[in-house]
């Protein structure tokens, strides 16, 4: 297809790789902040092209891995209430909660739907009417526009059976609690190319400048992960730190100024619990006052029946970078794709389950 | 979570928040919302991630950057035979 297999061009990838292992004089830590970015990478071993001195380490940047358990407690006990139809997007429905998920929900008679789009969701919401349809809202910037569009769409329709619970997320507030943790090894960060459309990059200038960490917006293909890394490495190796835009041929300075304001227009920012990160203080999205009446949480307050029950999952340490996914002790073994302990071996952008996937070795070692 | 798919923007109907259009990705053609990309016009290539256009490619920039790397392989190539 136009425009995603020029840049899986191996010829091309050589020469980028040539250019960098030309670059770099020494070991450099770079993170690559979304999931997308992780399972490509992965995918493809670019991670084994390139120079041992080169540590990718995978960011937080999977909506479905950071949504707090208590999020998904709140989605199943919304699921369990009758007359209500609980839709989201496929990865979360086996996303474990506190003892259970979306899909055993539905397994126990719950109406739990998958759906590609937040707007299809508002469509269930027109031919259900007698129904309350609450779409699951999590996501990035990317999401965030299409999340606002549907609570648009209800509106205009004159919908009062149609709402969302929300658990958007935000990437700058993520990449600073990385960059100024007391045992932060990342030296140069890839921003995550799909947010960047949606918000544009001016505001990585301000964080670069205050955190003096290179960051670099890169595509999610090989050959622009690639230029993604020689641009890091580059600025590394000149001691600079700014933002470099490698993602051109969809991220603009400015980002796409409409969706900025559907979306301003719907959300106001909210503290956000992250799992792995803790409560980030301006990270998440609410509704704002003028939507209240789409808010899921203030219109039927859900309360789960259990909350927070100890989990071995160390998701946490792998959403920030601290361990491998094939160095947690139960990789391939009591925590598989078929039986996940947790988010990130579940969403098909979490970092265990894209080795799972993609390194037949490392499953074996372990499993 | 974030897959945005550039496709070819080959319809275009509606308007506001329900401006929608066909867009194609390879041999599969899908309904696409473009209430955030109100500017795209038909043959553009679009982004497109759950079921919304959340904006154009720019064609130029994807050729410029393609055509300079094609010609650093040419000069690679020339460099290494002798």
């Amino acid at each position: 297809m136009k425009y995603l297999e020029e840049f899986r061009d191996p010829a091309l990838a050589r020469v980028v790789l040539q250019r960098i292992e030309r670059e770099l004089t020494g070991p450099r830590v770079l993170m690559e902040v979304c999931g997308g970015q992780t399972h490509s990478i992965i995918r493809h071993g670019i991670d084994q092209l390139l120079p041992q001195g080169i540590e990718l380490i995978h960011g937080p940047g999977c909506p479905v891995c950071v949504t707090p358990i208590a999020c998904i407690d709140e989605a199943v006990a919304l699921a369990e209430t009758p007359g209500m139809i609980l839709a989201t997007f496929a990865d979360m429905l086996r996303v474990p909660g506190s003892d259970s998920d979306l899909l055993a929900a539905r397994a126990r008679g719950a109406d739990v739907r998958s759906l590609y789009s937040p707007l299809d969701a508002v469509r269930l919401a027109q031919e259900n009417p007698r129904s309350q349809v609450i779409f699951f809202a999590v996501g990035f910037e990317t999401t965030a526009p299409a999340n606002a569009l549907s609570v648009l769409q209800a509106e205009s329709a004159g919908l009062d059976n149609f709402s969302l619970l929300v658990s958007q997320v935000m990437v700058p507030p993520a990449i600073e609690a990385i960059a100024t943790a007391a045992d932060n090894r990342v030296q140069a960060f890839l921003a995550a190319g799909h947010v960047c459309t949606v918000m544009g990059y001016w505001q990585y200038e301000h964080l670069t400048a205050r955190l003096g960490t290179p960051i670099v917006i890169t595509g999610f293909e090989p050959l622009d992960l690639l230029l993604g890394i020689e641009a890091a490495v580059a600025q590394l190796e000149k001691g600079q730190a700014r933002v470099d835009n490698q993602y051109a041929r969809c991220v603009t300075r400015d980002g796409n100024r409409e969706a900025q304001a559907l979306m301003d227009q719907v959300f106001a920012a909210s503290l956000q619990q992250w799992r792995g990160l803790g409560d980030l203080a301006a990270s998440g999205l609410r509704l704002r006052e003028g939507y209240a009446r789409f808010d899921a949480r203030r219109r039927f307050s859900p309360r789960p029946a259990t909350t927070e029950t100890r989990s071995d999952c160390r998701a946490g340490e792998v959403l920030t970078g601290r361990i491998k996914p094939d160095q947690c002790p139960h990789f391939g073994g009591r925590c598989t794709p078929d039986s996940p302990l947790g988010a990130t071996m579940v969403s098909a952008e979490g970092a265990c389950a894209a080795y799972y996937r993609y390194r037949p070795l490392a499953q074996a070692h372990h499993g | 979570m974030c897959l945005a798919i550039p496709g070819l923007l080959t319809h275009i109907e509606g308007e506001d928040l329900q401006r929608r259009g066909l867009v194609r990705f390879g041999a599969v053609q899908r309904q696409v919302n473009l209430a955030l990309t109100p500017e795209a016009q038909v043959n553009d290539y679009v982004i497109v991630h759950v079921g919304c256009a959340i904006n154009i490619v720019d064609r130029d920039e994807a050729e410029r950057l393609l055509s300079l790397l094609r010609q650093a392989a040419a000069m690679e190539e020339e460099r290494e035979i002798p």
